[in-house]
């Protein structure tokens, strides 16, 4: 016969929130088999980045915002280019556009695969890391660093280097790269495309706990392409916006105990930035073939499972291969790798598609360039009401879970969101008390 | 023999460096082979305790926390490695310590009672003794690479600490500067990158800091001669090494002239 449990409080403690980058706590009371979170905090210590950026000049932006996050410097810097270049009312068309876009392919591609394979799948195979995965599955962990490294090279030869590249400007590029050194991407990027395909099939197979949120998902929308750089803010619960309205759409609330601040649309709630977001906001504007291997693998056209971002992600690295091949194929080298630009004072915006989600800037210069107001809204500091919203569903169904267990099942819950914490300000410590 | 047992730290910082290591795809696994990683929560959630045989130290140190976290660090680590701008120079979060960090934290957050802070960003050698810097923003991975193997072999790393423009020359890249009349810090930065941003026609702007006895006040006149005013000359050195100290020393008398 069982006896009831004696009231107790079980906690349950995560030192370090492993495989995203940052620090978070988590503390939650247990009463009759409901879950509330009475804390979810960041530890990440405060940079301040929108308080120093004043006094530089525009120019900056794009080096200084790129060091907020180490895995996706090219967000950074493409929101903060556009918001600037809202500012001086120039637009990048052409081939200094397609640039752009390729070299987002490269940064998606680097960093879905590290995410996916160096720090997600270990969780739902079981092992601590992906070097201690690499014992039994050396060929995957192979393969997948190839395939990341592939993302890396476009960077890198778009860029200058992998972190923090340097060619990215206002107004276009330092310099930009002729057909022939693209073209030397090509074969690689052939076997990337298998590689990724491989990728969506493996990650397909894993066994994904039965999850599904009724999320706002939001995302850039483009009218004719996969979001990475331009469009509107659009929900599927009715936000159809330009970037410049993101303040009147969202707002951020700083919680006590914690570093980051964190958005809310307005007078609603929580919403989910990401790679689920984009797919189902824009499912239609994948290419055919990611279409039907979506369909192949018994994934739909939206998706509501956070687990099964992991499969997402691999999707769009597919998207991302097709894409940069396809940009490579009609490239043709511009005459200048800049255009010209006329100083004056504004306010403008940036809203671009990072890996981990939709990351907006906004920026005030005065007539000399100079940045007298700046805001950034990263990617992990918008969906993190939606992480909390998660780690309550997921900690209610998994109550039965032996405390080890049930630790490393919330890890994986936050790691679902690809959290880059250093961008949000943020490690996890986990605390129950079961009443 | 055991494997040297490898721990990697983070303070404030944008997790570019350590990442670094896990940029390095095709050597990941032989480092894994050779190093035991017993801590690195970036990439694996085992966490096996000190004494570590080699740390690395990503990062500045910017809370009260930190100035007590770095001190047990340093006393369970043999070789302690200081990785990137942040933890060898403070970093770009360094910028406050010109700045008020109260204005600054009323300016980023609604409830400035929530954040703990300190005043500045300073590098972790103005709180332990540090055996290693490994310079740059990010930081070279080959020069990480460098410094394991070295480590593995107790030899000494092969770091150079002379200019960019020696890179520059090696590289076979036009001076911009001189050909071009583009500003650029190589001539007073540590090499270490390969001289990247002259490569794709722009000046250096010092991720790797100071070289090795920089005259930053000759630069300085040779900016001023392609027509860089006091206040750009100013940002340019308070960039992500701005508290290194030959950087904070010429920022301070130039922006006195601004």
């Amino acid at each position: 016969m069982s006896t009831p449990s004696k009231p107790e409080t079980r906690t349950i403690s995560v030192d370090y929130l492993a495989r995203v980058e940052g620090e978070g706590s988590l503390k939650a009371r247990v009463r009759d088999g409901k879950v509330e979170i009475t804390e979810f905090g960041i530890f990440e210590p405060p940079r301040f980045y929108e308080a120093f950026l004043r006094g530089r000049r525009f120019g900056d932006a794009p080096d200084i915002t790129a060091r907020i996050c180490g895995i996706c410097p090219i967000a950074y810097q493409m929101s903060s280019v556009h918001a600037m270049e809202d500012i001086l009312g120039v637009r990048m068309d052409g081939a200094l556009r397609e640039l752009r876009r390729l070299i987002y392919c490269g940064e998606w591609i680097e960093s879905h695969v590290l995410h996916a394979f160096m720090l997600h799948l270990p969780d739902f195979l079981g092992y601590q890391s992906a070097i201690h995965m690499a014992a039994d599955h050396r060929d995957a962990v192979e393969k997948a660093l190839r395939l990341k490294k592939i993302g890396n090279d476009i960077v890198a030869l778009l860029g200058g280097r992998e972190i923090h590249p340097v060619n990215v400007k206002v107004g276009g590029w330092y310099k930009v790269p002729t057909k022939k050194q693209l073209e030397e991407m090509v074969p690689n990027l052939e076997w990337a495309l298998d590689a990724a395909t491989w990728a969506v099939e493996f990650t397909a197979g894993l066994p994904f706990p039965e999850v599904e949120q009724d999320y706002e998902y939001v995302s850039v929308c483009h009218p004719d392409e996969y979001p990475y750089n331009e469009g509107r803010l659009v929900s599927n619960k009715g936000i159809d916006v330009p970037a410049s309205e993101w303040n009147q759409v969202f707002e951020e609330v700083h919680v006590a105990r914690s570093n980051a601040l964190q958005s809310k649309v307005r007078d609603r709630g929580s919403y989910h930035v990401g790679p689920l977001a984009r797919y189902s906001l824009n499912f239609e504007k994948l290419s055919p073939r990611v279409q039907r291997l979506a369909a192949a693998v018994g994934l739909g056209p939206t998706c509501f499972n956070p687990f099964k971002s992991i499969v997402v992600r691999c999707l769009e690295t597919v998207h991302a291969v097709e894409e940069a091949l396809r940009l490579i194929d009609t490239y043709e080298r511009p005459t200048r790798p800049d255009v010209p630009l006329v100083v004056k004072a504004g306010e403008g915006h940036g809203a671009t598609e990072a890996p981990r989600g939709m990351l907006y800037h906004r920026y005030r210069l005065d007539d000399e360039g100079y940045i007298l107001d700046a805001q950034i809204a990263p990617p992990t500091a918008q969906s993190q009401m939606s992480i909390e919203d998660d780690l309550r569903v997921v900690l209610e169904a998994s109550l039965d879970l032996p405390d080890d267990d049930l630790q490393w099942r919330l890890e994986q819950t936050v790691r679902n969101y690809d959290p880059c914490i250093s961008c949000a300000t943020h490690f996890l410590k986990v605390e129950i008390d079961r009443g | 023999m055991a494997k040297p047992k490898l721990g990697v730290f983070k303070f404030a910082s944008c997790d570019g460096c350590q990442l670094s290591l896990l940029d390095c795809e095709d050597e990941l696994l032989a480092v894994a082979d050779a190093v035991h990683i017993a801590f690195f929560p970036e990439a694996s959630r085992e966490y096996i305790e000190g004494p570590y045989d080699l740390t690395l130290v990503e990062g500045s140190i910017t809370t009260p926390h930190d100035l007590e976290a770095i001190k047990k660090i340093r006393a369970d680590s043999k070789f302690l490695v200081t990785i990137g701008a942040c933890a060898t120079a403070g970093g770009i979060q360094a910028l406050r310590n010109w700045k008020d960090v109260t204005e600054f934290t009323s300016y980023v957050y609604a409830h400035p009672e929530y954040i703990s802070t300190l005043e500045t960003s300073t590098p972790v050698s103005d709180h332990i003794p540090v055996d290693f810097e490994l310079r740059g923003c990010p930081i070279n991975k080959w020069q990480l690479v460098e410094l394991v193997n070295a480590l593995l072999h107790a030899r000494k790393p092969n770091i150079p600490t002379y200019s960019v423009c020696v890179e520059c020359k090696r590289r076979g890249t036009s001076c911009v500067m001189v050909a071009q009349g583009i500003p650029c810090l190589g001539p007073v930065t540590q090499a270490g990158c390969d001289a990247i941003c002259p490569a794709y026609d722009r000046g250096c702007y010092g991720c790797f800091g100071p070289m090795e006895s920089p005259n930053v006040t000759a630069l300085a006149e040779w900016w001023r001669s392609v027509g860089v005013d006091d206040r750009t000359l100013v940002n340019a050195l308070r960039g992500f090494n701005a508290y290194a100290e030959p950087f904070r020393e010429a920022s301070d008398v130039y922006a006195q002239q601004a």
